[in-house]
């Protein structure tokens, strides 16, 4: 079933046209991975998803973006941030505890509840398979923890929100090698409730764990298939030519 | 040939120089005071009203006055300065209106301080009809604070890091939630030193009272906000000038009491900033 609807998609910083006639679907529950040299537009299309591109007033877009049917651009920001959630590059805890960084986000959308926010906590940082590293000292700044601790806390603190799709921005771009498997291993257990979009500079990650990828190149969707395909024989020579690392 | 490390103890000569520099006429300022006005300073002079025409008794009423003009001057500039400032850094478009308001703001702070004397005569004493009282000074304390209290809070508001308002309303914070639970706790250590400065010029300048408040001697003390007040500054300049005959330990001890009032004002603005930098948590 399909979740995200992108129909003759382009984007603009200014005079400078970033994306171009994207055509794309992305189904419920699988990880999408798209892949692509820097400046391709990745990170670019992936915050169009949840509208953080429009936080820079030089953005521009043109096009159909649509989650189930309903334009992007029609949606209460905050609503669609609420379904949208994202994980970003770097592992960035607000400057709060372990706990209020979970927190935040519930308490942002209304709840008072004490009892109901620890849960939720809880809950959260299970899903991040973080709670049994951090339960004893939740209250401790989160800038305490190392960096996979950090951005497996990052997850948690998006899945507190209950969206529907997560987003992640080269998640895995500042860890080493064991909590990058731990960060693979949650998304790979997410996909069962949540759809995964992950941009991804890592060619061997898009292939451990997506489900299908995409590859951008200089703003265009060259190519988007099942994973295996792509790195078994994609049908473009561009895209052959990049996860054999011949160029980007 | 040259010798780097020579050349590098001489350039680190000349600049320990220039600090020297700077620092010594502000200990001999402060040494000269303490050593002038400690004599004068006993339970009567800080509790009593001046006497034999300002050449006995104390400055209780100049304190007092002066206390009030700093509280009136941060109440009426601080929510406003820090709303400003919000606007400033968090609302408001990159045009030109907005960057000359900036630039206006900024050029503000470098306005002499009679100007803002005449000023407040103008408009609160005589447009608003206040009369010379607490309130006309305290606002044109105010407004003369404003633009430092603006700047650096705004300062202090564009330094928090980008990420962190991309965090929160990638979470599905409002802006608001954002900067009332983001931006503002950690802009606050920031925002303090902008009121530190504001209150140290509040509570030092003559010029910006001597139209609007301030009184050349007024026994008893101001009983509303619409009264006339003596202030410590403008005191020491009648003493200092206008009356003959004062004798010089009540000149540096007022001096002294009006230093050690700034002092200590500044003295819990650091506190209060470094409680908060210590819960800075990046």
């Amino acid at each position: 079933m399909v979740k995200i609807e992108v129909h003759k998609f382009s984007a603009w910083f200014g005079a400078n046209r970033v994306l171009r006639d994207m055509e794309m679907e992305i189904f419920k529950h699988e990880i999408l991975s798209i892949i692509g040299p820097s400046n391709s537009g990745k990170t670019t299309f992936l915050r169009t998803l949840n509208r953080l591109n429009d936080l820079n007033p030089y953005f521009r877009m043109d096009g159909m973006v649509e989650l189930e049917r309903q334009d992007v651009r029609s949606i209460d920001v905050e609503a669609l941030r609420r379904r949208v959630g994202m994980v970003f590059a770097l592992p960035l805890p607000l400057p709060l505890s372990i706990f209020e960084n979970v927190a935040y986000g519930v308490r942002m959308h209304g709840e008072k509840d004490k009892k109901k926010i620890a849960s939720k906590v809880e809950e959260s940082l299970k899903q991040g398979y973080l709670w049994e590293e951090v339960k004893d000292r939740l209250d401790e700044s989160a800038f305490k923890l190392s960096g996979g601790q950090q951005q497996r806390l990052c997850i948690a603190r998006t899945l507190a929100v209950e969206p529907e799709v997560i987003l992640f921005d080269e998640p895995c771009s500042g860890l080493d090698p064991i909590s990058t498997a731990k960060v693979e291993d949650a998304m790979v257990q997410l996909k069962e409730k949540y759809t995964i979009v992950l941009v991804t500079n890592n060619v061997k990650q898009a292939a451990r764990v997506g489900d299908r990828t995409a590859f951008f190149l200089g703003g265009e969707l060259i190519e988007l298939d099942k994973t295996d395909k792509i790195f078994t024989a994609p049908h473009d020579k561009r895209t052959d030519g990049y996860i054999r690392g011949k160029f980007g | 040939m040259r010798n780097p490390h020579r050349t590098q103890n001489i350039a680190f000569f000349f600049l320990f120089l220039a600090t020297l520099l700077i620092v010594v006429p502000v200990g001999m300022i402060v040494v000269i005071i303490i050593q002038k006005g400690l004599p004068a300073i006993n339970w009567q002079f800080l509790t009593d009203i001046p006497r034999q025409g300002m050449r006995a008794g104390g400055i209780f009423p100049a304190i007092v006055g002066t206390l009030y003009l700093v509280t009136g001057a941060i109440v009426f500039a601080l929510p406003i300065g820090l709303l400003a400032a919000i606007y400033l850094s968090e609302y408001s478009k990159d045009n030109i209106l907005n960057r000359l308001i900036k630039l206006a703001i900024v050029n503000l702070a470098g306005v002499p301080s009679v100007v803002y004397g005449l000023f407040g005569l103008a408009l609160f004493v005589i447009f608003f009809k206040f009369g010379a009282s607490i309130l006309a000074g305290s606002l044109t304390l105010g407004i003369m604070i404003l633009p430092i209290i603006i700047t650096s809070s705004r300062e202090a508001l564009e330094s928090v890091p980008q990420s962190f308002r991309e965090v929160s309303l990638s979470l599905g914070a409002s802006k608001w939630q954002t900067i009332r639970h983001i931006v503002l706790p950690n802009a606050i250590p920031g925002i303090l030193t902008g009121t530190i400065l504001g209150l140290g010029r509040a509570a030092g300048e003559t010029a910006p009272i001597l139209f609007t408040v301030a009184a050349f001697y007024l026994p008893q003390l101001p009983k509303s906000v619409f009264d006339q007040a003596m202030a410590l500054p403008y005191h020491l300049y009648v003493i200092s000038t206008q009356v003959p005959n004062v004798d010089e330990k009540i000149r540096y001890g007022t001096a002294l009491v009006l230093l050690t009032l700034v002092l200590f004002m500044n003295l819990v603005a650091i506190i209060i900033r470094y409680k908060f930098r210590k819960k800075k948590k990046w």
